[in-house]
């Protein structure tokens, strides 16, 4: 990296952990949101589904 | 417009659209990773260094792209009062910033070989600290009121106002005295870049537009999540 690989590899290193970050932070979030919403779902709360029941009752 | 302001209708076409997005996101980065690190030449001038253009460059474009489509969202919930697009805005910003942060640090260790300094209190670096700034201000604004509406708005607000900072981002290095290079992409008359480092460059703009794509769908979904926790939990309270 001609000298300068103690600049080069730290700026690909930082990308690489502030996109990633990003990433794992919004599908992980997602996830467990939209679980709890179908485990709500299950107990009967939602106001469309009134009898309880759920197709994705597990 | 009226369209997406349904979030089924949304979830429906953006659930169609993920994978297809996913997997642009991860061919486009591992081409571009590829071109940037093995295939682009050293430059004349500032020799491998150079390589550290390929993260920055579009890093700093998604950042003001990033702030114009939480301007537009702001603008559109203030104007029409989309739901929809409140959540658009509450998502784009924590991924402005990332990116801004990833401009703001790669420049900083492109600049210490190139021009002797991390950092330089010049108008283009500190105009790109101030968007920064404004991001994070919107991802606490939004956050700050019990009522949800109430702090859609004051962020909206905060993000239209913010704008007037992107044509200084742009222009500060015609208008003022710089360290920073001026435009060679995005400028009257054409690019002024080589081929084969405008190939690298334009591979890692589009992955990292790609993701920007991808980090929405998801965090429009979570923030979806949650709206519809807070509609359950109040009617598990009922029951």
């Amino acid at each position: 990296m001609g000298g300068y690989a103690a600049y080069i590899w730290p700026s690909y290193g930082f990308t690489a952990l502030v996109l990633v970050a990003l990433l794992i932070s919004a599908w992980r979030t997602m996830r467990v949101r939209e679980s709890e919403v179908e485990r709500l779902r299950g107990l009967g709360a939602d106001p469309r589904r009134r009898d309880g029941t759920s197709k994705d009752a597990v | 417009m009226h369209r997406f302001a349904n979030p089924t209708r949304f979830l429906r076409l953006a659930n169609a659209v993920l994978p297809w997005l996913g997997g642009l996101t991860a061919i486009l980065f591992g081409v571009g990773l590829y071109q940037a690190l093995v295939i682009s030449p050293a430059d004349y001038q500032q020799g491998e260094t150079v390589r550290i253009m390929y993260v920055h460059v579009p890093a700093a474009w998604a950042a003001l792209a990033g702030y114009a489509s939480l301007a537009i969202a702001s603008f559109t919930f203030l104007v029409w009062r989309h739901p929809l697009a409140d959540l658009a805005a509450r998502a784009a910003s924590p991924i402005g910033a990332g990116f801004t942060a990833i401009a703001l640090v790669t420049g900083a260790l492109w600049g210490q070989p190139m021009w002797g300094t991390w950092w330089v209190w010049d108008a283009r670096l500190t105009s790109v600290l101030i968007l920064f700034f404004l991001y994070l201000g919107h991802m606490a604004l939004v956050n700050a009121f019990d009522d949800s509406d109430r702090g859609g708005r004051a962020g909206a607000v905060l993000a239209l106002v913010g704008v007037v900072n992107l044509p200084i981002i742009k222009f500060s290095v015609d208008w003022w005295n710089t360290l920073h290079q001026p435009a060679s992409v995005l400028r009257m008359g054409g690019p002024k870049i080589a081929g084969e480092m405008m190939t690298p460059l334009m591979m890692m703009a589009g992955a990292y537009f790609a993701l920007f794509g991808v980090l929405m769908i998801l965090r429009i979904r979570s923030l979806l999540a949650a709206r519809r926790l807070r509609q359950l939990r109040l009617a598990v309270q009922e029951i």
